[in-house]
């Protein structure tokens, strides 16, 4: 083994039918280090990992961990744990109905008999000394999704873990609670753990890591210390060609044909929802794409969903095109001309079981209506059509979309809504978790479609996305809307400032 | 390297292992596989025979006809118990209660009719207790629905309540009477047709299956009821309203039982409250599970559910037919329906999957090194 590695990969392979997944692929994991894993989506990070965790058996390769004099063998997520290699997911797999001190200890304890006092104490020194700021009998469900990520670490930590795989640990995190848990990593770091961070977030591999591994198409593209690698070069190397500058984007819309005095193609009049949201009047006229910020829970995802008729709706008007409509539920919506992504797509977006073109017809169908179904021949021409539209990379129609990766699941998503030929199309969070690559081209996707007349609001965790696409952004707050940003005033300070309050408008 | 270069290699065996992973392959299986232990056992299982029933008339005779025959209402059962799984992620266990009452619903009409009456007025008369049979059944069916789609409580349990009232509701719509029909044209729906050698039930089970297979082509049945019991709230978000399409699989589930529950009383002309279709529910159940559906809900194969129905009822008549006494049968039963089930869980059907997929990635890869040599 290399000086200072606690854990080796050489040559790992993996095939499923007909791809090869990973091909002897080499991976490094110094101590003390904080190890990015980067890469399009169906590079091969996800198998990666998951082969290092036992959740894959490998086709090939070996696996050395730091003491041991041979390769060894991970036949399993218990055994990957037992031998030092702890993951912590993005979904939280811990119990919300236990308290922290349970979640860590669970299924730790020995014998009958637990003595919860000591118990309680050992995991609030724990958390003390690395900093996470909860009380160890708080139960786990009240706590904020960062600090549940941080009792897993902690968790993780406790078990002695030598190396330490995060998986996309901060895509549903705010800005101070990824400084949070950067804080916990750099600290884990000084004491010698190995972390694999997954992410796709690049200003947080440039912010906490060393090193950098990329790769691409299943096969390793290199290994690079952090300041030896550019941003734009990471890019251009997870994609395998230049990059296409993604500044660039704003250039292809055309903003000037909007008329905002045409009849808004959507208005809103004191839309009055029941999640928590303020009255609020919206429009959205032909051609513009808009936005809604604000942090997490400031209410910009219950606004879309009022709009779409996923909440249930109880005061205000609708107009279509100048005509009043009602829109109580998304079926109303549709019929409307309305489309809508969700920002949860594993639990609002896909119906995992169901195959690629079943899903890509699903919209439409149901608009269609019960007792008219597509025949076969048309569903596949149309699921045809948009698998070549959006470029999806699917073994074939009857796949199950869940079998897919996370970008090209979107990419089925926004192909069911884009195949619903709407006027307006609302996609929240249409970028959250895939790759570099991908969101570039549904920014492009999304200029496309406003330059072909349809409306779009879009919502993006990542100001520059939201700058890059929209003319108009309202901005909001605890539930609110606190400002209307246009023109000049686009710019990520202005938006700071506005999220922030203090200095609205 | 595409798929298709991977298969053309060994395209038998990759044949015999699309077969293995396939959902009807299980229950087929163990069809063909009681029909060879019934041919080597004894051939003459298999005789059928022309004969001249007790009534005189001209009828097939056999065990096979008996399979076919009796399996009709578990076949009929097992559609809506496939649809009711699929939506709702559970399963029905009121269905032999709601049999009774069914079946004593028919009875309360057809006992009060003067035994001269014509035949037209007769089949009238009987079409429109048919119906009323139809419409109470569907309603029971509306009511499992309803707890389980907008009270949302588990269908097991919400179906617990009319399974344990169902057969005193049967006993009360007749004063709880022993009922017993004598007007032989009664009996035409659970045996034979004067002329017609072939058991009515079997024609019936036959109309049923044609009815589904039109719905299912016609209708989105299958999307809606597939995409609900996989995501209730991605299917919400595309228009689809998930409460009603289970209320709808109730409904067509009690649609089924008004079928069978006629056909019950029908074959004896009369009913015992507390013995009628005893037990069928855990049968129609097993039925779907045997067909490799997943219980969880989500997508299914309703073929493999009626095929699954009529294994197990020629697994009940080979039993039979060995002389293995009544009080064991049931113990028999399960040695030989847990031995299915486990191969036609989904997880074993994808381990097996999994397996194929390995060898030919396996061979895929020494090839390429071959070529690369």
């Amino acid at each position: 083994m290399k000086d200072g590695a606690v854990l080796e990969m050489r040559g790992i392979c993996k095939y499923f039918p007909g791809v090869r997944a990973l091909e002897k692929v080499d991976f490094t994991l110094r101590e003390g280090e904080i190890h990015a894993l980067m890469g399009e989506n169906g590079a091969g990070k996800s198998t990666l990992i998951k082969v290092l965790t036992g959740v894959y058996p490998k086709d090939g390769g070996e696996v050395w961990l730091k003491g041991s004099d041979k390769p060894i063998h991970i036949k399993s997520p218990q055994d990957a744990q037992n031998t030092g290699i702890a993951t912590v997911y993005q979904e939280i797999t811990l119990c919300p109905n236990l308290t922290v001190a349970e979640n860590m200890y669970i299924g730790r304890t020995k014998g009958p008999l637990t003595n919860w006092s000591s118990i309680n104490r050992k995991a609030g020194k724990l958390l003390d000394d690395l900093g996470i700021p909860v009380a160890a009998t708080e139960q786990l469900g009240n706590c904020s999704i960062a600090v549940q990520q941080m009792v897993a670490i902690a968790r993780a930590v406790d078990m002695d873990c030598k190396v330490l795989i995060l998986d996309e640990p901060t895509s549903s995190l705010d800005e101070q609670e990824v400084q949070k848990l950067f804080n916990l990593m750099r600290d884990l770091k000084s004491k010698g753990v190995g972390i694999i961070f997954v992410t796709h977030f690049l200003e947080q591999v440039y912010e906490v890591c060393d090193r950098i591994t990329v790769l691409r198409d299943g096969k390793l593209v290199g290994e690079y210390v952090i300041e030896d690698l550019p941003r734009v070069q990471l890019v251009s190397k997870m994609l395998g060609k230049d990059f296409d500058d993604m500044a660039d984007i704003k250039s292809d819309a055309d903003t000037a044909n909007i008329d905002l005095n045409e009849t808004p193609v959507y208005q809103a009049i004191n839309l009055t929802g029941t999640t928590g949201i303020k009255p609020f009047d919206f429009e959205i006229h032909r051609g513009e794409v808009n936005g809604f910020t604000g942090l997490l829970g400031s209410g910009r995802s219950e606004s879309v969903r009022a709009i779409f008729g996923a909440d249930r709706v109880v005061g205000g008007e609708v107009k279509i095109d100048g005509r009043t409509v009602k829109i109580r539920k998304p079926l109303d919506a549709m019929k409307n001309g309305i489309s809508y992504l969700p920002e949860d797509r594993k639990l609002d977006g896909i119906v995992g079981d169901l195959s690629v073109r079943d899903n890509i017809i699903l919209a439409l169908q149901v608009m269609k209506g019960f007792f008219k179904p597509f025949t076969k021949a048309q569903a596949e021409a149309f699921a045809d059509e948009y698998i070549k539209l959006l470029n999806i990379k699917t073994a074939s129609q009857d796949t199950p979309i869940k079998s897919l990766s996370g970008g090209n699941q979107q990419k089925v998503i926004l192909a069911r809504w884009l195949l619903a030929d709407p006027i307006y199309l609302i996609l929240d969070e249409p970028t959250r978790g895939i790759d570099v690559g991908t969101k570039v081209e549904i920014q492009k996707l999304v200029l496309k479609l406003a330059a072909e007349g349809k409306s779009v609001t879009f919502i993006s965790s990542e100001i520059d996305e939201m700058i890059r696409t929209c003319s108009r952004l309202i901005v909001m707050r605890d539930g609110k809307v606190v400002g209307e940003l246009k023109g000049d005033d686009l710019t990520q300070n202005k938006i700071m400032a506005t999220i922030a309050g203090g200095e609205s408008k | 390297m595409t798929d298709k270069q991977i298969s053309s290699g060994n395209s038998v065996k990759g044949f015999l292992g699309k077969m293995v992973s396939n959902q009807l392959f299980i229950p087929l299986a163990a069809l063909l596989l009681l029909v060879l232990f019934n041919l080597v056992a004894d051939p003459t299982f298999f005789k059928i025979a022309l004969e001249p029933s007790s009534t005189g008339n001209l009828i097939l005779s056999g065990n096979i006809i008996t399979i076919i025959d009796n399996a009709s209402e578990l076949a009929i059962l097992a559609i809506g118990m496939t649809l009711v799984t699929s939506a709702s992620g559970g399963q029905d266990i009121s269905v032999g209660s709601a049999i009774a009452i069914a079946g004593s619903v028919v009875l309360r009409i057809v006992k009060g009719q003067p035994a001269d009456i014509s035949s037209l007025s007769f089949y009238g008369m009987l079409f429109g207790a048919f119906l009323l049979c139809v419409a109470v059944s569907a309603a029971f069916g509306a009511f499992n629905g309803a707890l389980v789609a907008y009270f949302k409580i588990q269908p097991m349990v919400a179906t617990l309540i009319l399974f344990t009232a169902g057969r005193s509701i049967a006993a009360w719509i007749n004063n709880n009477d022993n009922i017993s029909i004598n007007d032989t044209r009664f009996g035409y729906f659970g045996n034979f047709i004067p002329g017609i050698p072939v058991p009515t039930p079997v024609f019936i089970t036959i109309i049923c299956l044609v009815v589904i297979a039109l719905v299912l082509k016609f209708t989105n049945l299958r999307l809606y009821s597939q995409a609900v019991g996989i995501n209730a709230s991605s299917s919400r978000l595309n228009g689809i309203n998930p409460k009603s399409i289970k209320l709808l699989s109730f409904i067509i589930l009690g649609i089924c039982v008004a079928v069978c529950g006629f056909i019950k009383v029908s074959r004896t002309s009369s009913i015992t409250y507390s013995v009628i279709a005893n037990n069928i529910e855990m049968d129609a159940i097993l039925a779907v599970a045997l067909g490799g559906n997943n219980l969880g809900g989500g997508k299914f194969n309703l073929t493999a559910s009626v095929i699954g129905a009529y294994v197990i009822q020629f697994l009940t008549t080979t039993l039979f037919k060995f002389k293995v006494s009544s009080s064991a049968i049931s113990a028999y039963k399960a040695v030989v329906v847990i031995l299915l089930i486990i191969m036609s869980a989904p997880i074993v059907r994808k381990w097996f999957a999994d397996r194929r997929n390995r060898r030919l990635a396996a061979k895929a890869e020494s090839a390429t090194g071959k070529e690369v040599a």
